[in-house]
């Protein structure tokens, strides 16, 4: 399986030229603020990405003239906001290709998106002896939902090992298979802390001939990745807004049509039911039966012109673009003398997320040095503490790239972790 | 802003004082930081009138977390719990010196919530006391 290559189906090759990062740059204000002095490194892209100007602008367009809930006001301003809301739906579904905006739930981000698949098709689906599959580079989101549920249906969990250069165990993944018994495989598309692009498209088919359904983390790849849901043929695909030039606090559950109508509701309240009585209700069709309550109408509409964004510069050429900044930034970090960096080596078996340690540096005051120059980084267990219990480290510093990062950030950055080797008199 | 990364505070990180175990201790107290991952135990002997005769710290973290543990051992070190209860989370931040983050403050007084938490439950007075200790973060 680590052959495989990671973005599906190339179609043609686009000159990386063709992504205007200097004009891309000038979309997104918070790019230009300075911090003592000195303009910002953003290398955070994998905690929560950067907003550009038409995203900002659309929020507050929303809040100042069509600000109304959605679905049932009969006055102008509500029927724009349900429009817009919708058309939102239609084009997210349209993004990932989606057979129908009716595949496509709005929930507040993925770590969402995978409780409602644990709490609703889980609880419906699970049983005593029953068993998930689960791989050691999962984020915290992708493991404790399991562990909840697994507790109450007494399933349990199964870890599919990851080889020293950072992939997936191939063979360890088709012994959990042919073990049997595994109702559901959820892996990461890509690695929050590796980079890894996992084969998942083969690990889907290979799933699906022992019935088990698959559903996808798609946090570290909708983002950055063309993702075509139907190509994949996942059954759940999560992801988050926030991480992909859209609001925090809207994400995307897509489900294949016919398991969202088989599944029960997750959240009871208006807007998901159809009649309510004193003892019994009955619910909307999907994807309304799962958006109980007033949602994020704003995120969702905010989170479309988003996804209008990066279809404009096209999800191809952002992951060619990504693909060369991350060939450039492992260059030149292996360039530093008693530097660690983990997962795998090859820009095109992995994302633009670059995680490592220097000497006996801790990742925390690596953080706090590469601060005095302005460089935003993350430091520690990123969420993923299985799998830094497998790297053998406690914490590494991060740092995750964009399309509107450059060469000369990443030119920051070494020079910057040369000077805290100095610092640290290494 | 000001490195706080002087030689003062490199040196405790790579050669801590009084880092280790005692023999069961008369009081012991573990804690960790869960944003960071920093982890301090300190252990203690006293005598007949609550002075402290031994001090120990174990752990693993950040440069910051390891050092002003490391630092708070000796400054406790011969004091009496009364004393130590009057350890206030300026006498460390003067004994690391430099200015910190609210981030990273978490990680300099970690070492001194644990001491409170265990003379504290030592003199049995935790649960009057748990304002002061959550005050430390």
């Amino acid at each position: 399986m680590q052959t495989s290559k990671p973005t599906p189906r190339p179609k043609e090759r686009v000159s990386t030229l063709a992504i205007d990062v200097a004009k891309i740059r000038e979309d997104f204000p918070i790019l230009h603020r300075q911090v003592d002095g000195r303009t910002i490194a953003y290398l955070d892209n994998a905690a929560t990405t950067q907003k550009p100007k038409q995203v900002i602008d659309t929020l507050v367009n929303y809040y100042t003239n069509y600000n109304a809930n959605i679905h049932r006001g009969i006055y102008r301003i509500s029927e724009e906001a349900t429009a817009a809301h919708e058309a939102a739906r239609a084009k997210i579904a349209q993004f990932i290709n989606a057979s129908s905006p009716q595949e496509i739930v709005f929930v507040r981000g993925t770590t969402e998106a995978i409780n409602l698949v644990a709490q609703s098709w889980g609880r419906h689906n699970l049983g005593p002896g029953d068993g998930i599959i689960l791989t050691q580079m999962e984020h915290h989101s992708n493991i404790v939902p399991w562990q909840l549920l697994c507790r109450e249906k007494h399933s349990h969990l199964k870890y599919v090992g990851i080889t020293d250069d950072g992939h997936l165990d191939g063979s360890d993944y088709q012994m959990q298979l042919e073990n049997g018994g595994a109702k559901l495989v959820t892996v990461s598309h890509a690695s929050n802390v590796l980079g890894t692009i996992n084969p998942v498209r083969e690990m889907i088919r290979d799933a699906h001939k022992h019935d088990s359904r698959v559903l996808i983390d798609g946090a570290q790849s909708v983002p950055h990745i063309p993702v075509d849901v139907q190509d994949l043929d996942c059954d759940f695909l999560a992801f988050s807004g926030h991480k992909m030039c859209g609001p925090t606090g809207i994400g995307v559950l897509y489900a294949k049509k016919e398991l969202l109508d088989s599944m029960p509701p997750f959240h009871g309240g208006g807007e998901m039911i159809r009649e309510v009585h004193m003892y019994e209700s009955t619910w909307k069709d999907p994807p309304y039966k799962f958006e109980a309550g007033t949602t994020n109408i704003a995120g969702a509409i905010g989170l479309g012109t988003a996804v209008d964004y990066l279809n404009q510069i096209g999800m191809r050429k952002i992951r060619l673009r990504e693909q060369e900044l991350t060939g450039y930034a492992l260059d030149s970090l292996s360039r530093i003398k008693g530097i660690s960096i983990y997962g795998p080596k090859e820009p095109s078996q992995r994302e633009g997320v670059v995680s490592f340690n220097v000497g006996d540096i801790h990742a925390h005051d690596m953080a706090t040095l590469l601060d005095e120059d302005a460089i935003c980084v993350r430091s520690g267990h990123h969420c993923a503490q299985p799998l830094m219990e497998r790297l053998g480290v406690s914490a590494t510093t991060r740092a995750s790239f964009y399309l509107y990062n450059t060469e000369q950030e990443v030119d920051r950055l070494v020079e910057s972790l040369e000077k805290a080797k100095k610092v640290f008199k290494l | 802003m000001s490195s706080i990364y002087s030689d003062i505070i490199l040196d405790y990180y790579r050669y801590p004082r009084n880092k280790g175990q005692i023999t069961s201790p008369r009081i012991k107290a573990k804690d960790s930081n869960p944003l960071c991952g920093d982890v301090i135990e300190i252990q203690m002997q006293v005598d007949g009138d609550n002075r402290v005769t031994e001090i120990k710290f174990d752990g693993h973290g950040c440069a910051i977390s390891q050092a002003s543990a490391s630092m708070l051992t000796e400054l406790v070190k011969g004091k009496t719990l009364d004393d130590v209860r009057k350890i206030a989370k300026e006498n460390v931040l003067e004994l690391i010196g430099g200015e910190l983050s609210a981030v990273r403050m978490k990680c300099a007084l970690l070492s001194l919530k644990v001491l409170k938490t265990g003379v504290y439950t030592y003199l049995g007075s935790l649960e009057e006391s748990k304002e002061e200790i959550s005050n430390l973060s």
